[in-house]
Parts: structure tokens; C-alpha cells; sequence
């Protein structure tokens, strides 16, 4: 960690996105994780995704639940409301807020001990219900605040610092959210930026349930040689088969893709993500055969990233299913809220 | 207390228990008689005894019909109606000396009906049924009607009240409504031509339900919540508290659904468990809905740490527990008022919550809305403790009434403006020396932004492990509990005030508080009553437990829960402080309370706690 904070001024020469903010101004309170800890830059990657979606600070909802991961909700976008919930119960929080205020942007931040074991049911359960909110796993393969136990996703063989093999399979949250027909799955690893910032604008502007599963070395309990959640091992299996490329809405395409090797994808608001195929027989559009991908590829221990499944056209987001009024639960005034004196009276008669 | 004869000319004063088969449909006629009698303008009372179960096992209703407009239990059995093979030895047995046994004599049971000191009637009800109707679904709902028609005539019920609730039940069906009246007709005719009509025990027409409804807590928390402007509510199913979810849905479907588009304005969300069910009232209270949950004793239990957060957090939510029979799942169809502790210092850690014990569905109504602005305005759960005898039977009350004037207080949360005009929004710093900090909801102001945490925070909402810090924050929140007793309801006084001997008690055991008390004062003890309605208690709960020598403590659960919460948050005397107890899971009847509080006082002062174990 850093023992510095800091200062908030900001060079008159940072850029600054269409609200005229600086990426500063996405910036959060001083992280207090480790040094060199892979949830720090993927909380830089939240930064700069934020930024580049010219995001108003406020509409942001920030939630997590406990753990090294759910800390980090205060180290970005200091201007947005945060929710540290109770261990594993980030996502119940998130399906209440969203319920209350559907217009707003929900970003759940999660580890592997806190969506996996403890808050397994929840997870599940969010998705599910399709909740309109990104909801990213800085997945470590490790307990880091109780010092190093193994989580539910820890590989099968993998060594722990102490010299513990780990023998139960792992749950991996991204064939998990396949096999529940999340709308939006992708994985992603901390040390590849590039890669991160448009999956993370994508899934904050997909409309529905969208997961992330970031594969996020422990440089203290989990980064040593044995282990299958270590910078090096993580790097030398990583295996991207789709790259994101995130347009917002009123950008054309600018980059030129070979024809046949990319999906543009329009999202709900009107942006699009490119996707960039670099495995040419995959379609990320076809739950099924991406089940069978990423299970394969797991199995010769090899980490599929990008936007592994995307489908735009599911029409059982929670509010769509709720018909919810437009007008957010929060908003709606109070006199179209009671029915009324005379509503009682008349009402009195059922109970005569 | 002695027993009053049943063959007295008891008109309007009586108590009709049924014995019925689960899932038969017994349940369309005991209410159309109860309604009947409520229209006819006699008070009533019906409660219904059911298993934990769909269909086959053991269920009775009892109406009592109470010229004197008592709401409890009576703990008598003036007529049963018999109508469960599998129960007659005990039902007989319940019936008091001169009173009437009614059962099906379609299949004879001499053998098993025989007691000297009742009346048996025997009517070949299935009989009658089978000849006149086809179907064997159709014949035993059919029957049910017919022992309805029966107990019009034996009661003198007036036929045009029932004729017009039959045609309010089926008028839009008609094949049922000619069905249900001939069965109604072949039993009131049976009775008229082969039995003495009426009984001594009957029904006379009095004026004195005009102004009043029957309905039940559960329907009437739910309309409260309706009214209070709730928008989100999360649960998941629990008997007894899954009524109220049910009919707040109901009233949303009639009232919160935009007649044009058909958008609406609210979302019942079914959660997974209980756990999920208080996390999404939370997250939506925190984000500026009005959000509740319904749910009893073991829905509470798996709450706990949530509430804990709400607290610490100050996370406004309305939490219902429609109290059953604990510990564990215990017997999920009868009722207790168990949970006082478990709701009163829910959660780890120091914390306290506000409770709120509603006596009847009218208060449930009422207190639903005082939960939302309690919450709200003290940042803080709110839990209504209502009981399954409340939530789940219907109790005649007075009609539910509503102010248009009425708006929600939201307490203190800050505006778009508000903020703008604010050097620095901090969330837990106590500005009005009130304890009650300022809140802000997402989405409205950067400035209003902050870190809502269960984790150690000091005043200005960030983290932290200081002592002085954490202990500014959590002083305050003693000091917000302590003031909460300014903002709850009042507890009610009954009686002058200056007895020695009193009463506090709690909850639906305010019918039968009542009834003792009018019992005893005929015997010439007078008796002071005061009906705790929230907590913290209050100075006026202070004030009656030190202004009383004697004071008797009456509630339903084996530990004397109310008393320990007296013990430990007031400075009364422990040893004034005698409990009266029941807990068989029945709703009480006035009866362990006058012969609870004549023994006391008749070994006084050594008995400390009087324990009526079988109130059956």
C-alpha cells in the first residue's frame, strides 16, 4: 500500500471527458491493499472506464460486500454512493437499490470468498432475477484478510502458501453465470488493462445482469510458485478469444475490423461493443457452444477471456418483467401513491 | 371463576366451535355465520385453529358471539359441531356442561358421543347432501353449507342476511349460488322440521357492529403499508406472515397499476430466503423507497445481521413479525408472542431497535404507518410485532380511517438544493443535537455522496479503528434510542390510575386483559391497566410501574419476555413485577388471568409468578 495521498489538484493539461472531469475526478480514497495488488488496477480500470463513459459521478451505485475486493468500492469515483454490505450479501442490497431507482448505474464489486461460498445463493439469485448492474469478481483463488485459505475458487492442485494442495474442484463463476443464462458473462485478468476498460463500459451498459470474473493475483497469499492464480501462471494460460471494443453512442466506428472477424453488438442505450474475434470459430453469441468452450479450455488449465457471451435480446431484465414504472419507485410522488380517503371508505365495504 | 351454564338463555352470548377436516372447504361456511351475526349487529369474534398442513388434518373455528364485544378467545364451548370423525372423543369432551353437540348422524356413533350432561343432535347431514347433489368434491363443500343452514335455524340467524351474502360470495356464478342455497335449505329445513328452534343460545339483532368491519391484521398491516406510500416489498413465504405480502399485492394489482399503460408502481420482490428478503429492503430504503419485509420468528433469526447494519448503518426499514409458536420452527400455525427479545436486541453487538405491538388489526393498520415515519425520521429498523392470532383471524374493529392530509415524514434528507448550498456533506455528524444525522440518497448530488458501512466509521462516514471515533458514533446512536420514546406511540391507560394493583401487558392479550378486568372489578377488585405500545418504553410506562405496589405482567411466551424487557430497560423493582403466562399457542382467554391474579393475591406476597401451562 501507499502511505501518500495524493493531492487533488489536477494539471490544467489532463484531458477531460465530454462533463469536462478529469480522470482524477473518478478517483476514490487511498487504496489500502497490498502493494502491487491486482484489485488495484482493476480499480484503475473502473476508473478509466468511468471516465470514458462520461459518467456523472452520482449516477454511479457502488456495492460490495466483505472481503479485500469489496474494500475497493472506496477507491474510485469518490462522488458516487457506496454500500459496503454484509459478507456474500452484496447482491440482495443491489436488487433492492435497483428495484427503488432503475435509472441509476449499479456496479457490485466482489471476490471470490465473498460471491462463491458465502454468498453463493445470493449470487445465484441475482441472477436470476436479472438485475440490471455489473457485478465484477476480483477472483484470487484466496482468502487475503484471514491470511491465505483456500476459496471455492481455488484449482484443484494448487498450492497454498503454507504447502496445502488444494483436492476439491473449484466453482468457476463464469461457466456458473453461463449455466443460469446470464445475458452477459466475460472474464478478464488485472494485468491486461487494454482488454478490461471496454468490457467493464460494456457491462455497465448492457441492460440486464452482467458478470465479470477478474482473474486478480494475491501478491501476498497467493503469487508464489504452485500456484494457478499467480501473476506468472495466469499470464502464461490466459488465452483471449474475443477482445471488446467498447463505441458509445454517437461515435461511428472508427477502427477498420477484417470483415467476418468482428460482431458489432448493439446495446440497449444505443452504444455498441465490437467484439474482435482472435479465435475464429467462436461465437459468443451461442450460450451453449460457449459453455462447452470454456469448459474444455479449463480443463487443459487454460483461462478464457474478452466477452466470452453476450445476449442483447433477453426481455427478462427485472424491471421489464416487473413493469415497473419509467418513472423510478423513489420518485413517484406520494399523492399518485395512496389511494385516498374516499378509496378507504369504499374499500370498508369488502370487510362488512 | 365459575362456569356458566350453557342452557341458560344466553341470546347473543355463546360460543359455537367447529370441527372440521383441513382442506374441505369448512372455511366458506364458518365465515359466511360469522358474518352473518356481525351483520345482524352482534359483535363476533372468529378464530381459527389449523395444522400445518394442506389437507386431512384436524382444523376448528370458533366464533364467539360477544353481545359485550370481548375480543379474546372465550375459553368455552357452549355448541360444537362436530364434523371430524377423527376428533370426536376430544370435541365432545371441550363442550361444557348443558351445552349442545351437533354431528353428522349419517353414520351413527353412539358409542363415542355419549355424555350425560350435553345435548347430542344428531342430523344425517352427509345423507342429505349425497341424495340431493352430485360429485364427491361438490358433496363435501355442499355439506358444509347445509350444517350452516342448520345453525341459522338452531341460532335464529336471519335467512335474508344470509341470502345476501351468499349472493355477494357467488353472484357471478350462478350454478354455485343455487347449489350453496339448496344446500343451505335442506339443513335450515331439517332443523325446522325435526328440531326444537331455536336454542336457548341464539342470536337477536342488536345495533352495535354499524361502524365497524371485520378484518384481519395481516390484510390490514399490508393496507398500511399501501397507505404509508411503501413502493418496494421483499420476503419470503412464512406462515404467518404470508398474508400480508399476499394482500399488499392484491391492493397494489387494485390501486398501484397505471390504468393506461399498465406500469407499476411498486415491485413485491419473492427472495431466495430471509436473508435476501431484509437486504433488499434495504437497498431500497437506503435508496429512497419505502421498502418492508413480512416475515415471523425464524425469518427474524436468519435477519439478525442484516438488522445489525440497518442499525449501525441507520438504514431506515419496516420489518413485520407475525409472531408463531418458537423456539425453532415450533408449531408454525399457532400463536405466541416469543420474539419480544430476539426484536428488541436483534443482531450483534450493542444495539437496541424500536418495536412497535399492535393489539388488533385496527393498530396494525395504524402502526404500519407509524413504522415508515419512525424509520424513516429516526434512520433506523422498525419492527411491528404482530402475533398470528392478529395476523390471521378476522377481529371486528372499528373502521380504518384516513386523513388526506397525510404525508409521509421522510425525516432528514437532504435535497438537490440542500446540498448545493453545503460546504461538505458529512453523514453521522449530529448537527441538530438531536442524535439524528442528515442522510442523502444516491443519484441526487455528488456532494451527497458517501460510504454507507457496517465496519467501524467515524462521524464523517469514513473508516475507522480509533476508539474515540467509534465511540462518538455509538453514543450517539444510545442517545437516538433513548430519544426514539419521544416519537413512539403511547402506551394506553384504562382505569383511574390510582389502584394499587396493576396490569401491563402487551399485544393481543388485550381482550382478555379486558375481560379479567371487567370479571374481577364485579368482584370488587379494582384493577389499573396499562397496554405497553412500544419501545422504548417511555416515561409513562415509568411513571404506572413506580405509581403501582402490585403489578401483574401478562403476555404469552414461557420466559416473561415483556417483564424481562421491563426489568432491564426501566427501574422498576423486580420483585413487584408478576407474570401471568400462557403459552399453549392458543390466543388467550380471560380466564388465567383472573384465576392467575385471584391466587396471587391470595398467597401474597411469596408467589411471584403465576404460570397457566394448559389454558385449553
Amino acid at each position: 500500500m501507499s502511505f501518500i495521498n495524493k493531492p487533488k489538484v489536477a494539471h490544467p493539461s489532463l484531458p477531460t471527458n465530454a462533463l469536462g472531469l478529469t480522470r482524477r475526478q473518478y478517483e476514490g480514497a487511498m487504496s489500502t491493499l497490498c502493494a502491487g495488488c491486482g484489485h488495484d488496477s482493476i480499480t484503475a480500470a473502473i476508473i478509466e472506464a468511468c471516465w470514458g463513459l462520461d459518467m456523472r459521478p452520482e449516477q454511479l451505485v457502488k456495492l460490495s460486500g466483505i472481503g479485500c475486493s469489496s474494500k475497493t468500492t472506496a477507491y474510485f469515483v469518490s462522488g458516487a454512493h457506496g454500500f459496503n454490505a454484509v459478507h456474500g450479501r452484496m447482491p440482495s442490497i443491489a436488487s433492492g437499490a435497483n428495484a427503488a431507482n432503475r435509472e441509476l448505474t449499479y456496479l457490485g464489486i466482489s471476490g471470490d470468498g465473498d460471491s462463491l461460498s458465502i454468498g453463493l445463493g445470493q449470487l445465484v439469485h441475482v441472477i436470476r432475477r436479472n438485475v440490471n448492474m455489473l457485478y465484477l469478481i476480483e477472483n484470487n483463488g484466496v482468502y487475503g484478510l484471514t491470511k491465505g485459505q483456500f476459496s471455492a475458487s481455488a484449482d484443484i492442485g494448487t498450492q497454498a502458501k503454507k504447502g496445502d494442495i488444494n483436492l476439491t474442484p473449484p466453482i468457476d463463476p463464469v461457466l456458473l453465470a453461463l449455466s443460469l443464462g446470464a445475458t452477459f458473462v466475460a472474464r478478464g485478468f488485472s494485468g491486461d488493462k487494454a482488454q478490461l476498460v471496454p468490457l467493464i463500459q460494456a457491462g455497465l451498459r448492457h441492460n440486464g445482469f452482467a458478470l465479470i470474473d477478474v482473474l486478480s493475483p494475491c501478491v501476498t497469499f497467493n503469487d508464489h510458485e504452485g500456484s494457478t492464480k499467480s501473476y506468472t501462471f495466469t499470464r502464461e494460460h490466459y488465452h483471449a478469444v474475443i477482445e471488446a471494443d467498447f463505441v458509445p453512442p454517437a461515435e461511428e466506428i472508427a477502427v477498420d475490423y477484417p470483415a467476418g472477424e468482428s460482431i458489432p453488438v448493439q446495446l440497449h442505450d444505443g452504444s455498441r461493443v465490437v467484439l474482435r474475434k482472435l479465435d475464429a470459430g467462436y461465437d459468443p453469441t451461442d450460450r451453449s457452444a460457449a459453455y462447452a468452450f470454456i469448459e474444455g479450455k479449463l480443463k487443459q488449465k487454460e483461462y478464457v477471456t474478452g466477452l466470452i457471451h453476450i445476449n442483447e435480446s433477453s426481455t427478462t431484465e427485472f424491471h421489464t418483467l416487473n413493469k415497473s414504472s419509467a418513472v423510478p419507485l423513489n420518485r413517484i410522488p406520494y399523492e399518485t401513491l395512496s389511494p385516498g380517503s374516499a378509496e378507504l371508505e369504499k374499500l370498508m365495504g369488502r370487510y362488512r | 371463576m365459575p362456569r356458566l351454564a350453557a342452557a341458560s338463555n344466553r341470546v347473543n352470548d355463546f360460543v359455537v366451535k367447529f370441527a372440521n377436516v383441513n382442506g374441505t372447504g369448512s372455511a366458506s361456511a364458518n365465515s359466511l355465520i360469522m358474518k352473518t351475526i356481525f351483520r345482524m349487529g352482534v359483535p363476533v369474534t372468529g378464530k381459527n385453529y389449523f395444522p400445518s398442513n394442506i389437507q386431512g388434518l384436524p382444523t376448528w373455528y370458533e366464533i364467539r358471539v360477544t353481545r359485550q364485544a370481548y375480543a379474546a378467545r372465550a375459553g368455552r364451548v357452549d355448541i360444537m359441531v362436530a364434523m371430524n370423525a377423527e376428533t370426536y372423543v376430544k370435541d365432545v369432551r371441550e363442550v361444557v356442561s348443558g351445552g349442545y353437540l351437533i354431528y353428522d348422524a349419517t353414520w351413527p356413533r353412539s358409542a363415542l358421543l355419549q355424555r350425560g350432561d350435553i345435548t347430542v343432535i344428531g342430523v344425517p347431514l352427509a345423507k342429505m347432501v349425497n341424495e340431493n347433489f352430485d360429485g364427491v368434491r361438490n358433496r363435501i363443500l355442499l355439506k358444509n353449507i347445509a350444517y350452516a343452514g342448520l345453525l341459522a335455524a338452531l341460532l335464529d340467524l336471519d335467512l335474508e342476511i344470509i341470502d345476501g351474502l351468499m349472493r355477494q360470495n357467488y353472484g357471478k356464478k350462478p350454478k354455485l349460488l343455487d347449489a350453496n342455497t339448496k344446500a343451505l335449505r335442506l339443513g335450515y329445513n331439517y332443523a325446522k322440521e325435526h328440531l326444537a328452534c331455536p336454542l336457548p343460545l341464539r342470536v337477536e339483532h342488536m345495533d352495535k357492529t354499524r361502524g365497524h368491519i371485520m378484518i384481519d391484521g395481516n390484510t390490514a398491516a399490508a393496507l398500511g403499508c399501501v397507505y404509508a406510500g411503501a413502493t418496494v416489498g421483499a420476503w419470503y413465504p412464512i406462515t404467518p406472515s404470508t398474508s400480508l405480502m399476499d394482500a399488499f399485492k392484491g391492493f397494489c394489482e387494485r390501486y398501484r397499476v397505471d390504468p393506461g399503460t399498465g406500469a407499476r408502481n411498486f415491485a413485491v420482490i419473492q427472495a431466495e430466503d430471509e436473508l435476501a428478503a431484509i437486504g433488499v429492503v434495504l437497498g431500497a430504503a437506503w435508496n429512497g423507497a419505502r421498502a418492508f419485509t413480512p416475515t415471523s420468528g425464524p425469518g427474524i433469526s436468519l435477519m439478525n445481521e442484516f438488522v445489525g447494519l440497518a442499525y449501525y448503518a441507520e438504514v431506515p426499514c419496516v420489518i413485520f413479525d407475525v409472531q408463531r409458536v418458537g423456539p425453532s420452527t415450533g408449531m408454525p400455525t399457532r400463536t405466541q408472542q416469543s420474539d419480544i427479545m430476539l426484536c428488541a436486541y436483534a443482531s450483534h453487538g450493542d444495539t437496541r431497535h424500536v418495536l412497535l405491538f399492535p393489539a388488533n388489526p385496527e393498530e396494525c393498520f395504524y402502526m404500519a404507518l407509524q413504522a415508515f415515519d419512525l424509520a424513516e425520521r429516526l434512520q433506523t429498523p422498525v419492527f411491528v410485532l404482530s402475533d398470528l392470532d392478529i395476523g390471521m383471524n378476522d377481529w371486528m374493529c372499528r373502521d380504518l380511517k384516513w386523513d388526506d392530509a397525510y404525508r409521509p415524514d421522510r425525516g432528514k434528507m437532504l435535497s438537490a438544493q440542500e446540498l448545493a448550498g453545503l460546504d461538505k456533506f458529512y453523514r453521522y455528524v449530529d448537527r441538530d443535537d438531536d442524535a439524528i444525522p442528515y442522510r442523502t440518497l444516491p443519484g441526487v448530488n455528488p456532494k451527497g455522496a458517501y460510504f454507507t458501512r457496517g465496519s467501524g466509521h467515524n462521524q464523517y462516514g469514513g473508516y475507522t479503528e480509533d476508539s474515540t471515533e467509534y465511540q462518538v458514533v455509538l453514543d450517539r446512536l444510545k442517545r437516538k434510542f433513548v430519544n426514539a420514546a419521544k416519537y413512539v406511540p403511547k402506551p394506553e391507560l384504562t382505569g383511574k390510575g390510582d389502584n394499587k394493583i396493576g396490569i401491563v401487558s402487551i399485544g393481543s392479550c388485550d381482550g382478555a386483559v379486558r375481560e379479567a378486568i371487567d370479571v374481577l372489578d364485579r368482584q370488587k377488585l379494582h384493577i389499573d391497566y396499562l397496554r405497553v405500545r412500544a419501545f422504548p418504553f417511555g416515561s409513562d410506562v415509568e411513571r404506572f410501574l413506580s405509581s403501582h405496589s402490585t403489578i401483574f405482567v401478562v403476555e404469552q411466551n414461557r420466559d416473561a419476555q415483556l417483564r424481562s424487557l421491563l426489568t432491564l430497560e426501566t427501574s422498576v423493582e423486580k420483585s413487584k413485577l408478576k407474570s401471568i403466562l400462557s403459552y399453549s399457542g392458543f390466543p388467550m382467554s380471560c380466564e388465567p388471568i383472573v384465576d392467575g391474579i385471584r391466587a396471587a393475591l391470595t398467597e401474597e406476597p411469596r408467589l411471584s409468578a403465576v404460570t397457566t401451562k394448559r389454558t385449553r
